[in-house]
């Protein structure tokens, strides 16, 4: 049996596991005064905006890269669009409308709210994208927004747009700077904002998709 | 023991917890489960080994929120793919190799 | 002990517990539900490691956008299985 291997070595690799962690000697270098001394001129307050978006911005710009590949192998592998009746809006209970309609303009603000928070506090681009997704899928459970089959052409552009629109200030960085994402500190401020907005949309739209794009895949088994 | 050791101590338990679960169970669904299991865990153990000192860290903070985002993207992609394996040949399992077990 | 301590030690307890139940729930739905509460749990462990953004994101992806998806995929898969079979 299986599960008679399994188990037992998953008790002692757990037990070895922890005994490491409790003995871990601690760390040769700490980076946490290296970031608190280079707060000042990363162009915003907030440290882990400056590590995402200044120190860190590589690991981003790759990161929302690996998420519109996703979404792409996901578009992929879903069931090709064949009948819209499915994805019609159905005909959903009119209170659970009225409070999507009540709670849309309202998460609207708290994303915008998030994004401009994340230049000095807890918040950012991840966040208020997070909440734009959660919003779409709020919209498509209570019937106001139909399920998504094949992105158009300005769908594109969004999913797109914040990877594009960072890699795009990346490579002028490169030309002018002379590295890649290297912000000259008198303007890191708005190209973060900049760069931290598009995101925002781009993320968004994304993770949306994820489930928009999913679940107008109902068909049975052909 | 600082609250970083600890919940790095718990990241581990639900780091092995999720690996025996994905090489235990069937059901494709609960794999995927186990699945974001393992990446909980694995995100506990790196915050809090990194603030066991008891200091917050933004370093290991920042690349935690990626890996967040990150396994939401990789959790859908599974499920399209367990979508088309349904739609393909109606089952939820994969199949079991001969020599299997 | 402290109560900070008690509490970390509460939260991490039941972190294991519906982790556990997540996995080994006989019903599936139930299995989802709790994730949902799983990641819920997260977001306060994240609350207590002094990481506020992660605790933002989680709550809005860990709990949110991955229970919806699973639920979605569950809901979805299930009304399938009932037609297959209504079929035979």
């Amino acid at each position: 049996m299986k599960r008679l291997v399994v188990i037992p070595a998953a008790l002692f690799f757990v037990l070895v596991l922890i005994l490491a962690l409790v003995d871990l000697a601690p760390p040769a270098f700490d980076l946490r005064p290296l970031v608190a001394e280079n707060l000042a001129s990363s162009g915003v307050a907030h440290p882990v905006t400056a590590v995402l978006l200044n120190y860190r911005a590589y690991d981003t710009l790759l990161e929302i890269g690996v998420l519109l590949l996703a979404l792409m192998a996901i578009l992929a592998v879903s069931g090709s669009p064949r009948t819209t009746s499915n994805t019609s809006l159905s005909a959903s209970d009119p209170l659970l409308a009225m409070l999507g309609r009540i709670a849309a303009p309202v998460m609207v603000v708290v994303a915008v709210y998030l994004l401009w928070a994340g230049t000095s506090r807890p918040g950012g681009a991840f966040q208020a994208g997070a909440v734009l997704a959660a919003l779409a899928v709020l919209l498509h459970l209570t019937g106001l927004l139909a399920g998504w089959q094949q992105p158009g052409v300005r769908l594109r552009w969004g999913l797109a747009g914040g990877f594009l629109l960072f890699l795009s200030v990346g490579a002028l960085l490169l030309l002018v700077e002379g590295e890649l994402l290297r912000y000259p500190p008198a303007h890191a401020g708005v190209l973060i904002l900049l760069i931290e907005s598009g995101l925002t949309l781009s993320l968004g739209l994304i993770l949306a998709g994820l489930f928009l794009f999913l679940s107008h895949d109902q068909g049975g088994p052909r | 023991m600082t609250s970083g050791l600890l919940f790095a101590c718990v990241g581990a338990g639900l780091f092995v917890m999720g690996g025996s679960g994905v090489l235990l169970l069937k059901h494709l669904l609960r794999r995927i489960l186990a699945f974001n299991l393992m990446g909980s865990g694995a995100f506990l153990v790196l915050v809090g080994m990194a603030q066991r000192h008891g200091i917050a860290d933004p370093v290991t903070q920042a690349m935690v929120l990626t890996g967040i985002v990150v396994a939401v993207a990789a959790t859908a992609l599974a499920l399209a793919l367990v979508r088309h394996l349904y739609r393909l040949s109606g089952k939820l399992e994969l199949p079991e190799a001969a020599d299997d077990d | 002990m402290s109560l900070g301590l008690s509490f970390d030690l509460l939260l991490g307890a039941s972190l294991l517990w519906s982790g556990w139940r997540a996995l080994s729930t006989p019903r599936l739905d139930r299995a989802l539900v709790l994730f949902i509460v799983f990641g819920l749990l997260m977001t306060l462990t994240w609350a207590r490691l002094a990481a506020p953004d992660i605790a933002l994101a989680e709550a809005a992806i860990g709990a949110g956008l991955t229970g919806a998806l699973l639920l979605d995929a569950y809901g979805v898969l299930q009304a399938k299985r009932l037609a297959a079979e209504a079929r035979k």
